[in-house]
């Protein structure tokens, strides 16, 4: 049975996974499961930009971990860019095994406001179920409450939920199958 | 989805290809990549794109180039350009050249996304209303607005201002002193500026034409009427509609105006469906509206609702430390379009610009700059090359005394004369319409 190995490169506190978890298995109906994997990601670091190359680490995860059909999700507590954009929240191969997922917008210190704990772990688990999403070759979507709606700014994901919409469930389980098969 | 929305990307670096090629995917637009001008035009070959993303410095033919050979042949593609902060200028240029917009490296994820969503409503709009194709050409809007004297820098100042709000705007000055420009300038430089913005001369047409004109017909509304047409309110739908010499309208197409405003909703003449539009408006006039409403040709009703900011443009005379700059504009220009070796002006012909008293402002220069390139042989414009040297009246000594109305006066009768009352001619010499120098006409009493 495949997994969703989640990868964090900071801190996770046990209520923020578990809430993480349970959103994850609900929503893909794959078990996630914790990796710690020795994972140096300064190759990636642009020191002009003082950001990290958000595609490099992908294809480093890509290569580091044992894979089979597993899904792999690194969670990161610092920024990341593309080379086109100025940053992204994350970033993942379309209909493949990687995604990754920065905290650093999330937090609404970044804007200058009050720190708020709870908010966070909502906006991480969207935007880790968005980029999951994804991998399983979903693509933007127009319903406003569907967790793949594409967020840009930090409101924005405040805006929708955590949950596929009907579309997108029917289309992840059509995938979903033929990825089993 | 946007399934029917193809986008190609064209750049010479792998990583900026793969990015987009994937940022484009995850939000469902069909996208293909090339490296160089030579692989962009082989895929515009070989399939249909409705966007091109394309990035302004390549090796080999460069993005400005390329965009040329592409509009050549293909005057539909949308066409975005990327550049980094130091090709600026270059993007600009760009635009001129009939490129959509642009955007600077690296972009913002947010302004990326509102950028290609108002590029494919463009699309979907461009295929309904052929309007709109004129217009992209419009979008870069201030560099035609030359002027470094204190009195241009605050009209600028204020466009800018007034552009971001939504709010009514009221352009007056003088006949030729580019009110329609400013418009423009405005509508570039506002959230609208994707969509379309559309001048109407209310000055020029009759009423029960000017209402066709403006609310559109349907078929058999009357004589003529062969087809159903959309009219400029509905053209400006998103846009800014630009209502010209509104000071000019009959007092019924005043009280439509007003209705329409005020409830953004019309039906077309000889129709009755409601139609209901989106518009901002500008409007511009040369008469003192305030005295019209005193005297009861102007509704006080629509001029408060039309007259919440006022951008007011000096007359060339009052600008005059302006006029070597639109000179040599108008140079380059004419310049260019008739392939002429003429570049400069002699002191002695730009002393005589200076003084000249320009009673049709900036239209009038570019007029008399315009048949000076003509008649001019290069290397530059002479004295005898401008259109008013042969005046035995030379205008400015004797302004000193005179009123202004004295020296307008003056100068159209010597225009009119030099015509051989030639209403059409001498309008265009004077840089003003027909209706205005016919009052101008019955003003001064002027006779043949
Ligand atoms: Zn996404
Ligand atoms: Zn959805």
């Amino acid at each position: 049975m495949p997994r969703v190995q989640v990868v964090p490169l900071l801190e996770l506190k046990t209520e923020t996974r578990d809430r993480l978890f349970t959103a994850i298995e609900q929503q893909t109906t794959w078990p996630a499961e914790l990796m710690l994997l020795p994972f140096d990601p300064q190759y990636a670091y642009d020191v002009a930009r003082e950001q990290y190359h958000s595609s490099q680490l992908l294809l480093g995860l890509k290569n580091k971990s044992d894979l089979n059909d597993d899904k792999i999700l690194a969670i990161v507590p610092f920024d990341l860019f593309i080379p086109i954009l100025t940053f992204v929240f994350g970033e993942a191969h379309l209909n493949g095994p990687c995604a990754i997922v920065s905290i650093y917008r999330l937090r609404p210190e970044f804007y200058g406001l009050p720190p708020a704990p709870g908010l966070v772990v909502e906006r991480l688990v969207k935007e880790c179920i968005h980029e999951l999403g994804h991998t399983f070759g979903l693509r933007h979507c127009k319903n406003m409450g569907c967790v793949l709606n594409a967020s840009t700014y930090v409101e924005e994901i405040d805006l929708k939920t955590h949950e596929f919409c009907e579309d997108c469930r029917g289309a992840l389980l059509q995938t979903g199958s033929s990825l089993i098969q | 989805m946007n399934q029917a929305i193809s986008l190609l990307v064209v750049d010479d670096e792998e990583s900026v290809r793969n990015s987009l090629y994937n940022w484009f995917r995850e939000d469902g637009y069909e996208v293909g990549t090339a490296k160089d001008a030579y692989e962009a035009l082989q895929q515009i070959e070989k399939a249909h794109w409705d966007i091109m993303l394309l990035d302004i410095k390549m090796p080999g033919m460069d993005g400005l180039e390329l965009q040329r050979r592409v509009r050549e042949v293909n005057k539909e593609i949308v066409i975005i350009i990327m550049t980094a902060y130091a090709s600026v200028d270059t993007a600009v240029q760009s635009l001129k050249e009939g490129s959509y917009d642009y955007v600077v490296k690296p972009f913002n994820p947010d302004d990326l996304s509102h950028l290609i969503r108002n590029a494919a409503e463009h699309l979907s709009l461009k295929n309904e209303n052929l309007q709109l194709r004129q217009d992209i050409s419009h979008l870069a809007g201030m560099e035609e607005i030359i002027g470094d004297s204190p009195q241009m820098k605050r009209v600028m100042e204020l466009v800018r201002t007034v552009a971001t709000s939504d709010s009514t705007v009221v352009i007056r000055g003088e006949s030729g002193t580019g009110k329609e420009l400013i418009a423009r300038a405005i509508h570039c430089h506002s959230p609208r500026r994707y969509f379309p913005v559309v001048p109407v001369n209310c000055g020029a047409l009759a009423e029960s034409l000017l209402e066709s004109e403006l609310f559109g017909h349907e078929k058999g509304a009357f004589t003529g009427a062969q087809s159903r047409r959309k009219g400029k309110f509905e053209m400006a739908d998103r846009g800014t509609l630009f209502l010209d010499e509104i000071g000019n309208v009959s007092q019924k197409m005043q009280m439509e105006l007003l209705r329409v405003l005020e409830s953004k909703q019309f039906t077309r003449v000889g129709g009755n469906q409601t139609i209901h539009v989106d518009i901002r408006l500008i409007c511009a006039t040369n008469k003192n509206l305030e005295k019209a409403v005193e005297e009861g040709t102007f509704r006080e009703d629509l001029y408060y609702r039309i007259n919440v900011f006022t951008i007011i443009l000096p007359p060339l005379r009052e600008r005059r430390s302006d006029i070597p700059l639109l000179a040599q504009h108008f140079i380059n220009k004419y310049a260019k379009i008739m392939n002429k070796e003429i570049k400069e002006i002699s002191p002695q012909a730009m002393d005589l610009l200076i003084r000249h008293h320009w009673p049709g402002n900036v239209r009038e220069l570019e007029n008399a700059v315009e048949r000076a390139m003509v008649v001019g042989k290069p290397p530059y414009l002479r004295p005898q090359d401008l259109p008013f040297q042969l005046s035995s009246e030379p205008v400015e000594e004797s302004a000193e005394m005179d009123s202004l109305a004295e020296i307008e006066k003056r100068h159209i009768r010597h225009v009119l004369e030099r015509s051989g009352w030639n209403i059409s001619k001498a309008a265009v010499t004077l840089g003003i319409d027909r209706v205005t120098l016919y009052n101008k006409i019955k003003k001064y009493q002027l006779r043949k």
